[in-house]
C-alpha cells in the first residue's frame, strides 16, 4: 500500500428530499422531518407509513440506457447518486479515463422485482416472468451502475446494516491504496415498499421505512479533492455475546477520539427512543453542532449511511465545518464511525 | 482502524489454510465430500423442499441438514455448538449449513476460543440469498395472513446475512467484523479472496471465510422461469448440454499466515498464492461471449502468485452447464492455456452437486484443497461430446495426479468474475 491519503471527489444523493445533493442539504438545513406517505399492504386496512422518493422533475437520461430499461427504483437511485458523485471528475480531462470502481451496499436490496417475482412463482411458477429475476439479486444496481459508467474494472456489493456503508468506504480505499481503480464510487441505494414497511413495523413501530441512495467519489489525487480529506475510519465493533451493542457504540466513541473544534457529528439517531438511547449515550458528551438525517429522511436502511456520509462531506467541502464525524450504531451488525476533514 | 491502513509490510505474507469444512449434498465434512468428488457422484434427486410440480425441472441437489431435537425431545441429530436451542431455532436451513462448516473449519485449524485473535476474527461471507427461506415465510403469512404476526419479528431479523453471520461467532465462541459479499454467484470465492487481501495488508494474522447458500422456491423458481435449468442432465462444457442444476450447501476456510501456523505446528491444508477479480459489464445475466473478464482475472490471478498457465494442474471451473457460461469460459481457458491447453485437466464439480450460487466458489475451493492434498482428479461422469471451444480435456474418470498447482473460477450473474489459486503443502 504505498498511498494512504484519500479524498472525496464528489458527492451524489437520492431522498425524499429529492434527486440531488442540494435537496438533501436543504431538507437537513430546515430541520423538519418530511412528510410522510402511504404504503397499501395487502389485507391490512391501516396504511403503512414511508417517506418515499418523489418523481423527478424530468426524466433521467440515464433511463435511456438500454441496460436500465428493466431495471428497479433501487438501480434508478444508485445510477442517479453515481452520476452525480462523479460528475466532477467526468468533467476533467485528466480523469476521463480514470479505471473506476463501484461498491455497492445493501441491507433490503432489491424487494420491489424479488416480491413481485416470488408473488408471481407462488400464483403459478410456469408463468413467472424471467425479465424480474435478474433483478432480484444484491448484485445488480453495481452492475447496472458499471455497465453505465462503462470504465468500471472493479465491483463489490456488501450486504449488511447501515453501518456496513463504510465497510464499503474502507473497501473503496483499500483499492485506492494498492492501486487497483483510480477513483471509486461507493453507494448506498435501497428501494421500498409495503413488505419492508411491513417488517420494520414489526421490529420498530416508531419509524418509518425511506428510500434512495447516497453516493461518495473516493479518489488518491488531492487535485481531484472536493474539499474533503478522509481522516479515519473507526474498527468495525461486532454486537456478540462478548460485545453488547452499547459496549460496541462506547468503542467506536473512544476510537474517534476527542472532538476536534468546528466540528460536525453527522449521527444516525432517529425518532425512536429505545433504538436509539444507545448512540444518544455514547455521544451524550459532544457539544458541537449535530445532524440527524434519519429524524428527517427516515429509515432508509443503507441509504441513512449513505446520507449521514454525504452530509457530513458536503459539510466540510461547503467550507461550513473545519471537520465532521460519522457515527453509526447498526441496527444488527456493528458499530462504527468515520471522520472527514477538509 | 479500517482507514488509514496500517503501515505496509516488507513483503506480504504467504498464507495457508489450516482448516476447511464442507457441506454439500455428497455429505457432510471432508471425508464424505473427498469421496465423493473424486469418484464423480452424482447427488441430484427430486425437490422435496418446496413445490415443484408446476417447474419445468424437478431435480436439485439438496442437502441432508441434521435435524434438531423437537421440542421435549433429545434426538437431534445437530453437532453441538456454543448454541442455545433457541438461537439453533431461528436458523433456517442456510443458517444451519453455514454454522456447521464453520464448526468442522474452525475444530480442524486447533484455533481456540482463548486465542488473542478469537476476540478480533475477520469472518467474510459471500451469499446470494442469506436467510431467504424466512424471508419467503414472511411473505408467505404476510400475504395469506395478514392479521397474524407471530414470528415476523424474528424472521425479519433473521433472514439477513450479517446476522446469520453473528450467529456462527457464538457457535463458536468468538468475535470480529462481519463482511458480507453479495457478487451473486461468484461471492464464495470473492470472499475467499478477500480474507486472503486481508492477511496479505498486514490488517489481520487469521480470517475465516467461505461461502453458503440454500436451495429456495424463488430462486428455483428464478432460474428455471429463465430456462437455465437443465431438463436432462447438467453436463458442462459438453456440446450438447442444456443447463445447468442447483444445489445447497457451505464451505468456510481458516486462513492464516504461514508464520502463524507454523509457530502453532498446526497442520497445512494448502496455500491460497494468487486472486484475481473484475467485472465484465456486457450485460447482467450473460458473459461476454469472447470470455475477456474471465481471461482476464485468470491472467491477475497467475501475476499476483508468480505463475504461468503451464504451471497450473487443474483447472476446477465455473462450468454452469449452460450454453452460453461454458463457451465463453471455454474460450477463456484456451486462450489463457495457451499450448498448456492440450494437456490442462479441467472439470467442473457442478456436475457432482450443482450450482451452489453464492457457496459455489468457497466450496470449489475446498475441492481444489482436497485434490491436491490427495491428489486426484474430479471427473465429470457424464460426458460426451466436447464443446468445439473447448481446447482442454475434461476429466471424465477418477484418476490419480500429480497436482501442484490448482486454478478455480467463479462468476456472477451482475459480471463479477474471480479466480484463486492453490498450491499443494507438501
Amino acid at each position: 500500500m504505498g498511498v494512504s491519503r484519500i479524498f472525496v471527489a464528489g458527492l451524489g444523493a437520492v431522498s425524499p428530499a429529492g434527486w440531488n445533493v442540494a435537496a438533501l442539504r436543504q431538507a437537513l438545513d430546515q430541520g423538519e422531518p418530511l412528510p410522510v406517505q402511504s404504503l397499501a399492504r395487502p389485507g391490512w386496512d391501516p396504511p403503512l407509513p414511508a417517506r418515499l422518493v418523489p418523481n423527478p422533475a424530468t426524466r433521467p437520461e440515464f433511463l435511456a440506457h438500454p441496460r436500465l430499461r428493466r431495471s428497479s427504483p433501487i438501480t434508478h437511485y444508485a445510477a442517479a447518486a453515481a452520476l452525480e458523485a462523479v460528475g466532477r471528475l467526468r468533467a476533467n480531462a485528466a480523469a476521463k479515463n480514470f479505471r473506476l470502481g463501484v461498491v455497492a451496499c445493501l441491507q433490503s436490496g432489491c424487494v420491489q422485482y424479488s416480491c413481485r417475482f416470488y408473488d408471481e412463482t407462488l400464483k403459478d411458477p410456469a408463468t413467472a416472468s424471467p425479465l424480474v429475476f435478474p433483478e432480484t439479486v444484491y448484485a445488480a444496481p453495481a452492475s447496472h451502475v458499471a455497465a453505465l459508467l462503462e470504465n468500471v474494472v472493479l465491483a463489490c456489493s456488501l450486504v449488511g446494516d447501515p453501518s456496513a456503508f463504510l465497510q464499503g468506504v474502507a473497501l473503496g480505499a483499500e483499492w485506492l491504496c494498492e492501486d487497483r481503480v483510480d477513483a471509486c464510487l461507493v453507494i448506498g441505494p435501497e428501494e421500498t415498499n409495503w413488505i419492508t414497511a411491513d417488517a420494520l413495523r414489526q421490529l420498530d413501530r416508531t419509524a418509518i421505512v425511506a428510500a434512495g441512495a447516497g453516493a461518495l467519489c473516493l479518489c488518491r489525487d488531492h487535485e481531484l479533492s472536493a474539499g474533503v480529506e478522509l481522516a479515519a475510519i473507526t474498527d468495525a465493533h461486532t454486537f456478540s455475546a462478548r460485545l453488547s451493542r452499547a459496549e460496541a457504540a462506547q468503542a467506536m466513541r473512544r476510537q474517534l477520539g476527542p472532538q476536534l473544534p468546528g466540528e460536525l457529528l453527522a449521527d444516525g439517531i432517529g425518532n425512536s427512543p429505545r433504538t436509539d438511547a444507545i448512540e444518544v449515550a455514547a455521544w451524550s458528551d459532544w457539544t458541537g453542532a449535530r445532524i440527524s438525517p434519519k429524524r428527517i429522511l427516515g429509515e432508509g436502511m443503507m441509504a441513512v449511511g449513505a446520507w449521514q456520509c454525504v452530509a457530513a462531506c458536503d459539510a466540510v467541502a461547503g467550507g461550513r465545518f473545519a471537520a465532521a464525524s460519522v457515527s453509526m450504531v447498526g441496527s444488527n451488525q456493528q458499530a462504527i464511525g468515520a471522520r472527514f476533514v477538509h | 482502524m479500517l482507514f488509514p491502513p496500517t503501515d505496509s509490510v516488507a513483503a506480504p505474507p504467504r498464507v495457508v489454510i489450516t482448516g476447511a469444512g464442507v457441506i454439500t449434498a455428497l455429505g457432510r465434512g471432508w471425508k464424505p465430500n473427498a469421496e465423493g468428488f473424486r469418484s464423480g457422484r452424482r447427488a441430484f434427486r427430486p425437490v422435496s423442499l418446496f413445490d415443484v410440480s408446476r417447474q419445468r425441472v424437478k431435480v436439485a441437489a439438496e442437502v441432508d441438514v441434521p435435524e434438531l431435537a423437537a421440542q421435549g425431545s433429545d434426538t437431534s441429530s445437530f453437532p453441538a455448538t456454543k448454541l442455545d436451542g433457541r438461537q439453533l431455532d431461528r436458523l433456517d436451513r442456510a443458517g444451519k449449513m453455514l454454522v456447521l462448516a464453520a464448526q468442522e473449519a474452525w475444530l480442524q485449524s486447533g484455533w481456540q476460543t482463548t486465542d488473542a485473535s478469537a476476540e478480533n476474527l475477520p469472518l467474510v461471507l459471500g451469499t446470494t440469498a442469506g436467510g431467504m427461506a424466512l424471508g419467503e415465510a414472511y411473505y408467505r403469512q404476510a400475504v395469506g395472513q395478514p392479521s397474524r404476526h407471530r414470528q415476523q419479528a424474528t424472521r425479519a431479523v433473521f433472514y439477513q446475512p450479517q446476522v446469520q453471520a453473528r450467529m456462527v461467532f457464538d457457535a463458536l465462541g468468538c468475535s470480529g467484523p462481519i463482511t458480507i459479499v453479495s457478487n451473486a454467484c461468484a461471492s464464495g470465492a470473492n470472499a475467499v479472496g478477500h480474507g486472503w487481501n486481508l492477511i496479505r495488508g498486514g490488517q489481520t494474522e487469521r480470517v475465516l471465510a467461505g461461502g453458503y447458500d440454500a436451495l429456495g422456491q424463488l430462486v428455483f423458481s428464478g432460474f428455471d422461469s429463465l430456462q437455465a435449468l437443465s431438463p436432462t442432465v447438467c453436463r458442462p462444457f459438453d456440446a450438447q448440454r442444456d443447463g445447468l442444476a442447483l444445489g445447497e450447501g457451505a464451505a468456510v476456510i481458516a486462513l492464516e499466515t504461514l508464520a502463524s501456523a507454523r509457530r502453532r505446528g498446526a497442520e497445512i491444508l494448502g496455500e491460497l498464492i494468487g486472486y484475481g477479480s473484475g467485472i465484465d459489464r456486457h450485460h447482467l445475466t450473460q458473459p461476454h461471449p469472447q470470455g475477456s473478464t474471465t481471461l482476464a482475472v485468470m491472467r491477475q490471478a497467475c501475476i499476483g502468485a508468480g505463475v504461468t498457465p503451464d504451471e497450473i494442474d487443474y483447472v476446477n471451473a465455473h462450468g454452469t452447464g449452460t450454453v452460453l457460461n461454458d463457451g465463453s469460459e471455454a474460450l477463456a481457458i484456451s486462450e489463457w492455456a495457451g499450448g498448456r491447453a492440450a494437456t490442462l485437466p479441467v472439470s467442473s464439480t457442478k456436475a457432482s452437486i450443482g450450482h451452489l450460487l453464492g457457496g459455489a466458489g468457497a466450496v470449489e475451493a475446498v475441492v481444489c484443497l482436497m485434490a491436491l492434498r490427495e491428489q486426484w482428479l474430479p471427473p465429470q461422469l457424464i460426458f460426451e461430446t466436447p464443446d468445439p471451444a473447448c481446447k482442454f480435456p475434461i476429466v471424465q474418470q477418477p484418476q490419480d495426479a500429480a497436482l501442484r498447482l490448482a486454478l478455480s473460477n467463479s462468476f456472477g450473474f451482475g459480471g463479477v468474475n474471480a479466480a484463486l489459486i492453490f498450491r499443494r503443502w507438501a
